[in-house]
């Protein structure tokens, strides 16, 4: 019984983590679809977002949950103004190198971090919120529950709350306007051109979203997790690797990929040891490329096309 | 003697059929007409026949050999060569330097391929124009330039993909001469697809009609110019347009 | 004239020990040299083939750990490990090939850099082979002077100048560039592309690999953070070809000595050296806006300010 209850809760807690992670691939997998572009700092910009809330709590005392209404804001403009005057101009220069702008979003990365140590210095920072270590028990609600399970409290709000994110981001994307221009560039630019569609406020937009998308999760990892100058770089690392089992580009390989990297890092932090999981990670990154080339997102195509 | 024989060739993308059960043969020293309306299946017949991508169902076969598993540069060292409809010249290299590449199947010296080039370019007419980067060049010359890198790979095949169009009457004229060269001077087998109605009927020995990704006729090109179903396919097309 | 620069630059390079620069300025040249090395081995995958690889740390820890555990391991020289590495580096080239070449475009830039990643976290964790964090050091130096070590490094430099001018001129190197500027129209003129882009990985892994082996008898001592780091290897050696000028013989060449002099400098200066990486960052971002083919590429734009000036005046 000891084992099963092992097993779920860490089946249940990789299922958190992976809530979360599917947030921050999302917003990669959108700037993917529309710009054909690897946000390499991605990581970087949520390093930021966790900073301004971090400061925020520290100032103000404001909590990082509600932190998520300004941090999301201010990544948001600053995602228009980087595509306006580094990444749009840039798609116009000639050059021989292909992917200038995946090279120049690495060049973003290395200021961003390193600004963070110079400013913030190099220490690992965690937020004391007072709820940070409260839990919650599955027999406060089922009382004769054959087993027991215990959740962080934090883990769970941080996980509704990427859920109602996540909600919020298929409606913009499905009912509004510049939703739909954005899934009609992502899927055929061309075309997308001869519809009217606007395609540089479109790129601007989705990378304010994008952006938007990892300022959420940046908010929401703060109670839970340290907080450091580099940390960028990991999370670049998760989005990216999410991106590739989901399929590029793909909001929906984006959603499931999170959660199966979510619950395979918790299930080899538990059962192989914590150092191995950055190995982990890459090894199912190589698995599916090397297996499953087009992602999660083939498989739905092909069910979708089998029905 | 038949050179490419296409037997019951069907082709599916995703659920959408693009070809269905098509086949023709393709003669030694004839130069063969692919035409029908937009999106009939043209290209990708040609894509097929090229190796790009395998057929669905149906087999190819080059001088009774099935090669419809190779890939295009296995295809091309056996005689197979293509021009692309929307030109794909090597951008950023001159129009010499384009055709040494492609002459350079056939040989590993520099000094022979280049000399492959040199003669291909004052074949097309193009020798005049080989220290321009490629990028350079205007739409008529790039298509020849298509057409000239094919020929440097000493193909016996030559599949040509819409290389009239958006031409102007005298580079169309130019063109047409080099086409009928091509068949004289060189003896290649051509398979041509074309929009342009008044050049395929002239240079065409036979025309295979294509509709909806099925084969709707055959013939001369005086038996197709009559045909009722090719009129109407065609009519049709202007109808709805 | 220009024919003969390589020859001259390499002759008067050959009397630079004679001069009796301090021990700093020959290791600076030497660093130069090397950086040269790995700037030329990745040009001829991403500048002259247009695989831009984000991973060539991978290849550049390999050759020093083949050199390294040849020593530590087998207890001969780790200078075997300069013949040794071009089999390890071609065997590692074909199994990242493998993985990586099916992809396209910006998809195999990342799928080289998970893989140099993977490297890094192997050589940690493989303790009983690799010692993990704790390094391999040699214990006893070949020389104490660097004389020696310049001249190696000077003739490693020569011999892949050399090397990639070669192959440049030759059947391979058309192929290379086809593939670069169009995959499927060289697919269609008869290239085996797999095949070709292949070759040009190995032979870029193994000339990265081999300075990698000469970094660890130079250096004496390697660990996975020194030779299988992303941004002081991998984005490194992308930004070296990026200012010189990709797809250019010199351009590698010219980034490198522009790169490590600025590194030399930026790092001693007292307040802005914590934040070189900033800087660096910039002058990427600067030189990918305005200077998109590099010192060498765009030198014409360059110099156009100047000759202007001197023509209207």
């Amino acid at each position: 019984m000891a084992q099963l209850e092992l097993f779920l809760q860490t089946l249940i807690s990789g299922f958190l983590l992976g809530g979360l992670y599917a947030l921050i691939a999302l917003g990669m997998a959108l700037i993917m679809g529309v710009m054909r572009v690897i946000n390499l700092a991605h990581g970087d910009f949520m390093m930021i977002a966790m900073y301004i809330a971090y400061w925020m709590f520290t100032l103000f005392g404001i909590d990082p949950y509600i932190s998520v209404f300004i941090a999301a804001p201010a990544l948001f403009l600053f995602g228009l103004f980087i595509q306006k005057y580094l990444l749009t101009p840039v798609m116009k220069v000639e050059s021989i190198l292909p992917h200038n702008q995946v090279i120049l979003t690495v060049g973003l990365a290395m200021v961003f971090s390193n600004l963070a140590t110079v400013l913030f210095t190099g220490n690992y920072r965690s937020t004391p919120v007072n709820y940070a270590s409260s839990a919650w028990y599955l027999t406060d609600y089922w009382k004769n529950s054959p087993i027991e399970l215990s959740l962080s409290m934090p883990w769970t709000i941080s996980f509704i709350i990427a859920a109602i994110i996540t909600v919020g981001l298929w409606i913009f994307l499905t009912k509004t306007d510049t939703g739909k221009s954005i899934r009609a560039t992502s899927q055929d630019l061309d075309a997308a051109l001869l519809m009217g569609v606007n395609v540089n406020w479109v790129r601007m937009v989705t990378l304010g979203i994008g952006l938007v998308l990892v300022a959420c999760a940046g908010c929401l990892f703060l109670p839970i997790y340290y907080l450091y100058p580099a940390l960028g770089k990991q999370f670049t690392n998760v989005g990216f690797v999410i991106a590739v089992i989901g399929g590029m580009g793909s909001t929906d390989g984006a959603l499931i990929g999170g959660l199966i990297l979510g619950i395979f890092e918790s299930l080899t932090a538990t059962y192989i040891g914590m150092g191995w999981a950055p190995a982990g990670r890459f090894a199912i990154f190589v698995a599916a490329l090397v297996f499953l080339p087009g992602g999660v997102a083939s498989i739905i195509k092909k069910w979708r096309l089998g029905k | 003697m038949t050179l490419i024989e296409v037997k019951n060739v069907s082709k599916q993308f995703g659920g959408l059929a693009a070809l269905t059960d098509v086949s023709f043969v393709l003669n030694k020293g004839e130069i063969l007409g692919l035409i029908g309306p937009n999106g009939a299946g043209k290209t990708t017949m040609f894509n097929i026949v090229n190796g790009f991508y395998p057929p669905t169902k149906g087999d190819v076969f080059l001088k009774g050999q099935r090669v419809s598993h190779l890939k295009p540069h296995t295809l091309c060292k056996l005689g197979v060569a293509r021009t692309f409809q929307v030109v794909r010249p090597l951008q950023r290299m001159t129009t010499l330097d384009n055709v040494i590449t492609s002459a350079f199947i056939r040989t590993k010296s520099k000094s022979h391929a280049e000399e492959i080039a040199i003669e291909i370019l004052k074949f097309t007419g193009l020798y005049d124009d080989r220290m321009v980067i490629s990028k350079g060049l205007p739409l008529g010359k790039r298509k020849r330039l298509e057409i000239a890198r094919a020929l440097a790979t000493h193909p016996e095949i030559l599949l040509l993909d819409e290389s009239f169009a958006g031409l102007n009457p005298t580079e169309i004229n130019d063109q047409i001469q080099i086409v009928k060269k091509i068949r004289t001077e060189k003896e290649i087998t051509i398979l041509i697809i074309e929009h342009h109605m008044k050049v395929i009927m002239s240079i065409s020995d036979r025309i295979v009609v294509l509709n909806y990704g099925q084969k709707i006729a055959e013939g001369t090109p005086a038996e197709i110019g009559h045909n009722p179903i090719v009129i109407e396919a065609y009519l049709g097309e202007e109808h709805s347009a | 004239m220009k024919k003969f620069l390589p020859l001259i630059i390499f002759a008067i390079l050959c009397f630079v020990p004679f001069v009796g620069l301090s021990t700093y300025v020959m290791h600076i040249l030497i660093l130069v040299l090397m950086w040269s090395v790995i700037g030329m081995a990745w040009n001829v995958l991403g500048g002259y083939t247009g695989q831009v690889s984000f991973g060539h740390a991978a290849f550049f820890g390999f050759g020093a750990y083949t050199g390294g555990i040849l020593y530590q391991h087998l207890g001969i020289s780790a200078w075997w490990g300069l013949p040794a590495c071009v089999v390890i580096l071609t065997a590692l080239s074909l199994v990242i090939g493998y993985i990586c070449l099916r992809l396209r475009g910006a998809y195999f830039a990342l799928a080289t850099l998970a893989l140099g990643e993977v490297c890094r976290v192997a050589a940690e964790n493989l303790v009983e082979f690799t010692q993990g964090n704790m390094g391999i050091m040699l214990r006893e130096r070949t020389w104490v002077d660097k004389t020696w070590y310049f001249y190696v490094i000077l003739i490693i430099a020569a011999s892949t100048y050399m090397l990639i001018k070669l192959v440049m001129e030759s059947k391979l190197g058309y192929y290379f560039v086809a593939i670069r500027e169009d995959q499927d129209a060289a697919e269609s003129l008869g290239i085996n592309t797999t095949f070709y882009k292949t070759i040009s990985l190995c032979l870029s892994g193994v000339l990265t690999g081999v300075a990698g082996a000469f970094y660890m008898n130079y250096m004496g001592y390697i660990d996975p953070a020194t030779v299988f780091p992303l941004s002081e290897v991998s984005i490194a050696v992308v930004m070296v070809v990026m200012v010189g000028g990709a797809a250019t013989f010199w351009g590698p060449i010219v980034g490198a000595l522009i790169m490590v002099f600025l590194a030399e400098v930026i790092r001693s200066l007292p307040h802005i050296g914590a934040a070189h990486q900033t800087i660096f960052g910039i002058i990427l971002i600067l030189i990918i806006m305005f200077l998109p083919n590099g010192v060498v590429g765009d030198f014409g734009k360059l110099i156009k300010p100047f000759v202007g000036r001197r023509t209207s005046s």
